[in-house]
């Protein structure tokens, strides 16, 4: 018999019943919860008469609609918005579960608000109405989103009725070229699998590129895990992993943390485990990469030109068509010569204090071009808090960029931070969607030093050019 | 939740790659507090005009596939965030079966909490479907979960794999959070090991 994979383990136990079909009944050990899909299975809870099961392993944050700029304390000013951040305050409440208002400084999007208060542990089960839940895999948690109806089914029952998917491994050798991070890397792997390439997989990265990666760097990898198709994306747990866990807020102390570095240090793949499916990726073939189209496959490192809809084959010929139209781009043309509207710093891929720490170290002592709108949105208030003590929201201001509060904001324009029609965004987000982050906007995919970048020149920029610059000056 | 059993409808074409659910239906639908009413926002920036007018051009305003009870879609439909919007969108609208070579996982997943079949086809399966989709009204397709059958305008039979968990949930209209509820015991049993065994969770 072969050995197990991460994924294995960690499914292994959390299984409650297992059916003659193979349907398992899985433990969730961590409910988050946000305001857009909870209300509903909040309400179906109501109408059924039922309550939330383990309200102390469920907590909820409002993330999505909230209002970004500093006088959100004066309420939402979208009716919509304001009922249903509304309701979350008043399910929250209700049902005693874990919370954290907009007015508490450690408010932020869901998936910065989970590891940073050791929510999220190495081997424990991670769900949330949401499909960037991905992202707690990197501490070797199995996370994944969930719809509507399966967050009431959580709440009920603090489990999940789940067939398991397919062990994927992706291995990033060697080590990563200056100007290159964990966002090339993952933006980098969906180019190569597609989107689709991870459906029915749950991914394990590994490889000396990704052991060399902070917490921050395996959280913007895991994060896009979904994009890929991949419901869930992990990263085993080591020392790395231990050292940012201890000592926050609701992670173990004293004997328990000992205790559970214990089990922790069991989490990894055996040597001779089986794995479906298997892409290695040298890290040092990765470039700094951006998106051309309206989906995150459509990436190609910097120094490329915009594809031609024939240069592929089958349903993508009519797709990159569309894309090239919805941008307003032209086959041929260099990537670095398209001129950006707005840059958006932020999000639950790239809102961690690394993030902004690599923006603010090409932002230093520079101004954003003329004209240009440029914003950064903190993933949480405690980020935030963290920019200003040690002075990048200093370098962020006077370079013209806008300091926000923290939520999600323009990745999904849910609040009132959007693009226009046409408007063109150099974003540290997630999703190049049509309409995503606008009707009409233009969304262009990249690492947060890469967005900084394009705020400078104006257009679309290889981040490296400006480093070498700064080494020489 | 409504019974799945055995429809004949209106099959629409749309071979679009990538159909996302964003498109499905965009991020500012989703600030309702309910379930119902989406349909008429289903795809709602291909669907309308910028002046809010339907685009003529766009497949489910043609008359022909008004009534479409079934998509048959481009590959990796329905991928993007985990929203259940987007199969309360396509429900609400009045579809009831979407046929690709591949869905998304959570998509996937969303679908059978409501009502709806995804069928997961091979590529020249789907082809002969969308071209019996591209037929029209006069072509009706039939799914049949019962004997896991797809029946083309022309009598060809297509079958497919289903769970037979969610196979059972959909025929009967059950309810997944009634059916777990009465393993509450089991639930107790793993919850009280736990805490013996990874007290810190």
């Amino acid at each position: 018999m072969s050995g197990k994979t991460l994924y294995d383990k960690i499914w292994d136990a959390h299984v409650v019943q297992r059916d003659e079909d193979g349907t398992c009944l899985l433990y969730i050990d961590r409910h988050l919860v946000h305001e857009v899909t909870s209300p509903q299975a909040f309400e179906g809870l109501r109408m059924t008469g039922r309550t939330v099961r383990a309200p102390q392993r469920t907590i909820a944050v409002p993330d999505h609609n909230v209002p970004t700029t500093t006088d959100r304390e004066n309420g939402i000013e979208n009716e919509e918005s304001r009922i249903q951040v509304e309701a979350l305050d008043k399910n929250a409440r209700e049902f005693g579960v874990n919370y954290y208002p907009v007015s508490d400084i450690r408010q932020g999007i869901v998936h910065i608000v989970g590891p940073e208060q050791g929510w999220t542990l190495p081997g424990m089960t991670v769900v949330c109405g949401d499909s960037h839940t991905a992202t707690h895999g990197a501490f070797g948690a199995l996370a994944h989103g969930i719809g509507t109806s399966e967050v009431e089914h959580v709440l009920a029952t603090q489990t999940l009725i789940q067939s398991k998917s397919k062990n994927m491994k992706v291995e990033i050798t060697g080590q990563l070229r200056p100007g290159v991070t964990a966002k090339d890397i993952t933006l980098s792997v969906i180019g190569h699998t597609g989107t689709g390439g991870g459906t029915g997989y749950v991914i394990e990265y590994c490889g000396e590129a990704i052991r060399s990666l902070s917490m921050e760097g395996r959280m913007t990898v895991c994060n896009m895990a979904i994009e890929g198709g991949a419901r869930a994306g992990l990263i085993a747990p080591d020392e790395t992993t231990f050292e940012y866990v201890k000592g926050r807020p609701h992670a173990p102390k004293g004997a328990q943390f000992e205790a559970a570095m214990a089990w922790w240090k069991t989490l990894y793949s055996d040597d001779d485990a089986h794995w479906d499916k298997v892409v290695t990726i040298r890290g040092e073939d990765i470039a700094p990469v951006v998106t051309w189209g309206t989906s995150p496959e459509d990436v190609l490192p910097i120094s490329s030109t915009v594809p031609a809809p024939e240069d592929f084959t089958g349903g993508k010929v009519e797709a990159a068509k569309r894309a090239l139209q919805y941008m307003g781009l032209e086959a041929g043309q260099k990537l670095t010569d398209i001129k950006i509207d707005t840059v958006f710093i932020g999000s639950c891929t790239n809102g961690r204090i690394e993030d902004l720490r690599a923006a603010a170290e090409i932002l230093k002592g520079k101004k954003i071009k003329d004209g240009m709108r440029a914003m950064v949105v903190p993933g949480s208030g405690l980020v935030r808090a963290q920019a200003e003590e040690e002075g990048l929201a200093q370098i962020f201001i006077d370079a013209g960029f806008e300091w926000r509060m923290a939520g999600c904001s323009m990745c999904l324009a849910m609040n009132p931070d959007q693009l226009s029609p046409g408007e063109r965004c150099a974003a540290t987000s997630n999703r190049n969607f049509e309409g995503r982050q606008g009707k009409g906007g233009r969304t262009h995919l990249m690492s947060p030093a890469m967005a900084a970048a394009a705020a400078i020149t104006g257009h679309l920029t290889d981040v490296r050019e400006l480093m070498s610059e700064k080494e020489t000056a | 939740m409504e019974k799945f059993e055995k429809l004949t409808g209106i099959a629409a074409p749309m071979p679009l790659v990538n159909i996302d659910t964003d498109m499905i239906i965009p991020k500012q639908f989703l600030k309702t507090i309910k379930r119902s009413g989406l349909g008429v926002h289903a795809f709602d920036e291909m669907r309308y005009l910028d002046d809010g007018s339907e685009n003529p051009d766009f497949v489910l305003n043609k008359p022909q596939y008004r009534d479409a009870q079934v998509i048959v879609a481009g590959d990796n439909f329905g991928c993007g965030s985990s929203r259940e919007h987007a199969p309360w969108a396509l429900a609400d609208f009045g579809i009831k079966a979407v046929i690709s070579t591949s869905f998304a996982d959570i998509f996937y997943n969303n679908c059978f909490k409501n009502g709806m079949l995804p069928i997961v086809m091979p590529q020249e399966v789907v082809d002969v479907l969308m071209k019996d989709a591209d037929k029209g009204s006069n072509a009706r397709m039939t799914v049949d979960l019962e004997r896991q059958v797809v029946t083309t305008s022309d009598g060809e039979e297509f079958t497919f794999e289903v769970d037979p968990f969610r196979k059972h949930c959909l025929l009967e209209g059950l309810d997944d959070v009634g059916l777990t509820m009465e393993k509450v015991g089991a639930i107790d049993s793993f919850e009280a090991e736990a805490a013996q065994s990874r007290p810190w969770v």
